[in-house]
């Protein structure tokens, strides 16, 4: 069990870094973010660079009761996340645009959600997913 | 394109759809003429003498925890209405049978297990009552 909201503020975060992608088309800022993708969805969320600044610099500064939640459905998240960004790593490396922004886009999109609607994607994707795959 | 025009685009568009999401999400529809018909081998148990309350998880859920415990305890109130919890990853024949595509998705079944009506998502404590009230 983790703090809930560490995975938000981290997405906001998420968020914010694939803006800066998006604007400078930097591969070093994507792969910044695949970094932290790739921590959180092998290594898990707590793990992760955004979540030692979170819990440094923000959480000491929250309330001291909080909703907790499962370690998986955010690391799930990651993992999507992580499938994204190193498409739109692989996109800024061979300057294919297109592929870095769309898959940025979407990143961006997903990210944002979840930080502002505590948006759940392994709710809606993981069945999916499993339905899809066992056909 | 414009990334600075991409990334209002997709703030907006992502901004639309969370609040959508969140108004439809965990609403009870009720369901008129439902084929859909379950029997208690298929959840492994018994069906409620009056009613079950059926619902669909999985790992990757964060408002699957909150569901349960709405669920149970209102449930409480009522003894002759059964709440059963399955793993929908484990029950993919009953999942596609059902059409579930995401995770919490709760089913209103009546004493013979037909489905009187359904949630997508959490649905609200209140809305819960009302729901068994009407069975």
């Amino acid at each position: 069990m983790i703090d809930a909201r560490g995975p938000r503020w981290s997405a906001g975060l998420t968020s914010l870094v694939l803006i800066i992608a998006l604007i400078t088309r930097s591969p070093i800022v994507i792969i910044v973010q695949l970094v932290q993708f790739g921590i959180g969805a092998f290594a898990g969320p707590p793990k992760s660079p955004y979540a030692w600044l979170y819990k440094k610099f923000v959480q000491p500064r929250l309330s001291k009761t909080f909703d907790s939640e499962d370690i998986k459905p955010p690391q799930f998240a990651q993992l999507v996340g992580f499938v994204f960004a190193l498409t739109a790593t692989a996109g800024a490396l061979t300057h294919t645009w297109l592929v870095f922004t769309v898959a940025t886009a979407f990143a961006l999109f997903a990210a944002f959600l979840n930080s502002v609607f505590g948006y759940c994607l392994g709710c809606k994707m993981y069945l999916l997913g499993v339905r899809f795959r066992t056909v | 394109m414009n990334s600075l025009l991409i990334i209002v685009l997709v703030l907006m568009v992502a901004t639309g759809y969370g609040i959508l999401d969140r108004k439809r999400s965990g609403r009870i529809k009720p369901k008129v003429d439902s084929r859909h018909q379950i029997f208690a081998t298929e959840i492994g148990g018994e069906l409620g003498e009056v009613a079950t309350v059926l619902q669909f998880s999985s790992a990757f859920c964060t408002p699957c925890r909150t569901t349960r415990s709405t669920l149970a305890s209102v449930i409480l109130h009522y003894p002759k209405i059964k709440h059963v919890e399955v793993d929908a990853e484990s029950n993919l024949q009953l999942v596609r049978r059902l059409d579930i595509r995401q995770t919490p998705t709760t089913l209103f079944l009546n004493s013979a297990g037909r489905e009187i009506a359904r949630a997508i998502g959490a649905p609200k404590r209140d809305q819960v009552v009302d729901a068994l009230e009407r069975i």
